[in-house]
């Protein structure tokens, strides 16, 4: 596998009343496994169902339910860890996490807070600059989402809904080796990007299939290479928690503030107390959420409901078998392959229906036109649509063809949009369209030459000047170029004018 | 160990159970009575000695991932004190 | 063909079988007995209809001949198992109107057999408890009494109702869980013969659960041969409890030969009690001589951790209740608190547990989150789980060196008083499981046999506890006991 090689970002530095303060932020992203069905029943985890429609009575937590674990699951978290190239632990065990909220039906959630299921890995974020940031993934483990409480249905009550309870969720834990906001929505990027080529998780971030929680703590420059090298969070400043963040740039904006805040205190010679606090995007401030804080004493311990989880290192092999590309790999073989620059390398392996759409376009044909036309016309104007990769009217055999019959001179490059427009909104095969509709570009230099001999004929004023100034043979040009219906050889008409001006 | 009046309080609250002001003593010298016969624990030398995971050890079972369950709102709904519209409905919850 | 429900369930089956009586017959024989008796206070919730209904479809089977063992016998059901459209409260008040819209796997075995429900048996709250004292029903009372004496006694518990239903000959059979010794106790105090199986042997999906590491069901019957009969149809591997073994259940009846030559019975030297009173030491070596008759050889052997089975049982039965215990919150199911102004959800939750658990399901769940709070978790919890790996060792030491079974007192007395423990610390009263609570912490089978009476006319028992898996053998052990033992005494009538 090819690797490709950036240097380290700058951190981002916020200048004080006083100092500079570097910022230190680690993340926790809770990412919905894609599944059928939730970790432990057989109930359904499709969005958006009439409320308590998907749920068993084991995620209702009726008397005497125990839950029975999805393997496809265990898979999934599996695939994960390998995708994120981290260790497979062949054991791991499963603890509840215990408190009481109306969502949250057996009273506990059951997680793996004491042997996770996969160990350290790393994720390289690219900030698009030449740079990318290492960051370290600490563990990932299984756990089951709560359900959801609706406030404002009543005034008096709150409404529950146990649809979501029991969907699996797997919790990705960074290291503190995120430097910046824009590196914190850089690194979930990219981890949706992973997980997405690795279909474990759809990463829909509306719909909650990927939240976070950011860890946010700020220190004074050279502190932080400090903590690199002694691993020792001493040399760190105490850290907030913002829970619960789904959308990339409020991650951002309450990173931002927050660190602002923080800074704030310390310049004013107070102290950050550790403790959990929630981003309101509407004041864009961070509040702090202390009175639940100091209720939770989760008493985790073992679930003796469930054995621990033994898995098989051939297994783990199989699952490795069959991975997929992943979007490092990927990237550095368009760009070794396709000889395509970094960022249009970037564009097309961001979904990996993009990269799969490119080469299928790109195949045995020129790659940088290739690339050239996906990115340009065809993202521009499914974007004109709102629409995906996936419901393309062109499909690459189609653009395919255009882009052959571009490369064997049949058409211009301009005759080339005006055909891909009909083909996104007529359909069809683009040679045959260009030869129906006479669109083929004209290369017959004789006929060319017929059309030019006119033009100078019927203007002899143009010509006169054009002879004082060369630059003016252009009209001559878009005269020829409109005359044939823009089918004439650019390249060839413009050597015939000049030709004939010159004569 | 000895657990006060504040503990057994605190313990209360955590498992919540509401427990009157002037029941908490008499709580508290309960789990202390408890709490001493539990630490006759502390004799035995468990040094190297793994905590029990399972009693019965065997591969955990597991499930394929299929949907087949669900669907059943009413039955789900059916022992419940208070639902509406679907809901499961609480005293509103502050966050 | 009167007193059918003093039939014992083999007798039952054999007669249903040769025709000479129906399940219908013994149902009624049954539910006119339960009208008759509630003072014990054993029945809390009768089924009759589904009785009834039950038994004319078992008499169909029976009649197209080959129906299963059950098929046809009348039970009555702990309240602790949840039965699909009937009241499963497990004798709480914060389960007040619940009927699951489910069966256990346990029931649903016995009922697919063809048995017959005749309801739901009082129980001790949530099976926290050994006198059956603790139940929002009230309490169940032993059909045994001290010779010339009114005192109500106690059937043991938590598994009360069971004991006293079939002691007082209410129904043939019952089912039982055992989380500490809540099937053998009640089986002890009441003269009946009581199994606890292999944890992993009887599914656990839909029996309200209290500490699952140590849960299991089990039958508590008139005699050996009808446990074995109902354990057989109660046993099956479950795909709906993670915890469950996918072992073939073998014909336990069968494995009553009534042979035990060249068995090793193991007399463990820590289960002499101080100030264990000499009648149950007498009943012991009564018992140990009985099967050294039967051509057993008795060793003495030595499970150096008994002492700290109760103090260990008392940290993880509490801990895992206290979890499992957090889903009785008045959302889904049960009782609510009726709320004052400005009550938000916290206060419901208090309210509905306070008002919903009795004091010693409270107690528990109590000490359960104490012990399992930041900064004890490894003092209490971890520790206790070590020292139930040691505990679990000391019988795998004792199996290994070729013991077959274990003979045991099954408790350190007979039935008390109802009341009697009423002001005495918690602590005295859960001394009761002494002897039976090492069997759960090392997952292990237990059975309790009737083997005679005390000096104030009580039934006492004695425990034998087997190899994993082994409940055929150990069944054929119990079985030469009570053989031996002769035991055929019966309370008398006064309810």
């Amino acid at each position: 596998m090819l690797d490709l090689s950036y240097d380290a970002p700058t951190p981002k530095t916020i200048a004080g009343a006083k100092d500079d303060w570097e910022l230190v932020i680690g993340m926790e992203v809770h990412a919905q496994v894609s599944s059928n069905a939730k970790l432990f029943s057989g109930a359904s985890t499709k969005f958006g169902a009439e409320p308590n429609s998907h749920v068993a009575f084991v995620d209702s937590a009726m008397p005497g339910m125990l839950p029975v674990i999805n393997e496809f699951c265990i898979e999934q978290a599996v695939r994960t860890g390998l995708g994120l190239k981290a260790e497979i632990n062949l054991k791991s065990a499963f603890d509840r996490k215990n408190y009481f909220y109306p969502d949250l039906p057996q009273g506990y959630q059951i997680s793996q807070l004491y042997h996770p299921i996969v160990g350290e890995g790393e994720v390289l974020v690219e900030m698009g600059d030449g740079t990318a940031r290492n960051v370290r993934v600490e563990r990932i483990h299984l756990e089951q989402d709560a359900g959801k409480s609706i406030h404002d249905m009543d005034p008096n009550m709150s409404f529950v809904d146990l649809n979501r309870t029991g969907v699996a969720l797997m919790e990705i834990v960074s290291r503190p080796d995120i430097r910046g906001p824009e590196e914190a929505a850089a690194y979930l990027g990219k981890l949706r990007q992973i997980l997405r080529y690795l279909g474990t998780c759809d990463g829909n971030m509306q719909n909650g299939s990927m939240r976070a929680d950011v860890n946010v703590s700020v220190c004074r420059p050279g502190q932080y290479e400090k903590y690199q090298a002694t691993q020792d969070f001493g040399h760190l400043g105490t850290r907030c928690e913002i829970k619960n963040m789904n959308s990339m740039r409020f991650i951002q904006m309450a990173i931002d503030v927050e660190a602002r805040r923080q800074i704030a205190i310390l310049e004013d010679g107070g102290e950050i107390v550790q403790e959990t606090r929630l981003y309101d995007a509407d004041k864009n401030e961070t509040r702090s959420m202390r009175s639940k804080e100091e209720a939770h004493d989760y008493r985790y311990f073992p679930d003796p409901d469930l054995l621990p989880l033994e898995i098989e290192q051939g297994w783990v092999d199989d699952i490795g078998a069959t991975l997929p590309e992943l979007p490092d790999a990927k990237k550095a073989r368009f760009i070794n392959d396709f000889k395509l620059s970094d960022y249009d390398a970037s564009v097309l392996t961001a979904e990996v229906e993009n990269a799969n759409y490119f080469e299928a376009v790109a195949k045995g044909r020129d790659g940088k036109m290739s690339a050239n036309w996906v990115i340009n016309e065809l993202f521009g104007r499914l974007k004109k649509d709102e629409k995906t990769i996936t419901d393309s009217p062109v499909n690459p055999t189609q653009l395919g063809g255009i882009i052959e019959l571009i490369s064997s001179d049949a058409i211009s490059g301009k005759i080339a949009k005006d055909l891909f427009e009909i083909v996104y909104t007529e359909g069809g095969d683009p040679a045959e369209i260009v030869e129906a509709r006479g669109m083929k570009q004209v290369t017959d230099t004789g006929a060319i030459e017929a059309a030019v001999d006119q033009i100078i004929a019927d203007n002899p004023a143009q010509v006169e000047k054009a002879k004082q100034n060369p630059k003016l043979a252009g009209w001559f040009v878009g005269q020829v170029m409109k005359a044939t219906g823009g089918k004439a050889n650019p390249k060839a008409v413009n050597e015939l004018v000049a030709k004939k001006l010159a004569d | 160990m000895s657990i006060d009046k504040d503990t057994a309080a605190r313990v209360a609250k955590l498992a919540r159970i509401r427990v009157e002001e002037d029941a908490l003593p008499a709580l508290a010298e309960e789990f202390n009575a408890i709490l001493g016969f539990i630490e006759e624990l502390n004799e035995v030398d468990v040094d190297g000695v793994e905590p029990m995971t399972s009693v019965t050890p065997m591969r955990l079972k597991r499930r394929v991932d299929e949907i087949t369950d669900g669907d059943q709102q009413d039955k789900v709904l059916k022992n419940a004190p208070d639902a509406r519209e679907g809901f499961f409905a609480v005293p509103k919850v502050v966050e | 063909m009167s007193d059918l429900n003093k039939l014992t369930l083999a007798d039952a089956r054999d007669k249903m079988r040769a025709g000479e009586v129906t399940s219908v017959e013994l149902t009624e024989a049954c539910l006119s007995e339960i009208e008759g008796a509630s003072a014990l206070g054993a029945f809390v919730h009768n089924t009759p209809e589904i009785a009834l209904e039950q038994a004319k479809a078992a008499d169909v089977r029976i009649q197209a001949g080959n129906a299963p063992d059950m098929c046809g016998i009348p039970l009555g059901i702990k309240d602790l198992f949840c039965t699909k459209g009937v009241a499963s409260q497990a004798a709480s008040a914060i389960l007040e109107g619940f009927k699951p819209e489910y069966e256990s796997t346990v029931t649903q075995n016995l009922w697919d057999a063809g048995s017959v429900m005749l309801g739901k048996l009082n129980m001790d709250e949530f099976a926290m408890g050994s006198s059956n004292e603790t139940s929002t029903y009230g309490n169940a009372v032993n059909p045994w009494r001290r010779t010339g004496d009114d005192t109500a006694l106690t059937p043991g518990g938590s598994s009360g109702g069971s004991a006293s239903a079939v002691a007082a000959d209410l129904c043939l059979a019952a089912t039982g869980t055992d989380t500490g010794g809540s099937i053998r106790q009640p089986a002890a105090f009441t003269g009946i013969t009581g199994i606890k199986p292999t944890y992993g042997r009887v599914s656990r999906w839909g029996v309200v659960a209290f500490a699952s590491s140590l849960d299991q069901a089990g039958p508590m019957t008139k005699t050996v041969r009808d446990s074995a009969i109902m354990l057989e149809t109660m046993c099956s591997h479950d795909a709906k409890d993670s915890t469950s073994v996918d072992f073939a259940v073998p014909n336990f009846e069968a494995a009553l030969t009534g042979d035990i030559r060249g068995k090793k019975i193991g007399i463990p030297k820590e289960y002499h009690m101080d100030g264990m009173p000499a009648e149950i030491e007498k009943l012991w070596a009564d018992g140990t001589a009985m099967l050294k008759d039967a051509g057993a050889e008795i060793v003495d052997i030595s499970l150096p951790h008994t002492k700290y089975a109760l103090p260990a049982y008392y940290v993880i039965a509490p801990a895992e209740a206290s979890s499992n215990l957090a889903r009785y919150d008045g959302v889904r199911y049960g009782h609510r608190a009726s709320l004052g102004k400005g009550d938000g959800i916290t206060e419901m939750y208090e309210k509905t547990r306070a008002e919903g658990f009795g004091p010693e399901v409270q107690r528990r769940v109590m000490i359960g989150t104490y012990v399992l709070s930041a900064g004890f978790y490894d003092a209490y919890y971890n520790r206790a789980r070590r020292v139930r790996t040691l505990i679990k060792k000391d019988f795998e030491d004792v199996f290994a060196a070729g013991v077959d079974a274990i003979l045991t007192p099954a408790t350190p007395s007979s039935a008390f008083g109802l009341g009697e423990m009423k002001d005495a610390d918690p602590v005295k009263m859960y001394l009761n499981d002494v002897f039976t609570v090492t069997v759960n912490l090392a997952g292990l089978p237990g059975i309790t046999v009737p083997t005679g009476l005390d000096a104030q006319g009580l039934p006492l028992g004695l425990q034998l506890i087997g190899r994993p898996w082994e409940e055929g053998d150990l069944l054929n052990s119990a079985y030469v006991l009570e053989q031996a033992a002769g035991f055929a005494s019966k309370p008398a009538k006064w309810w």
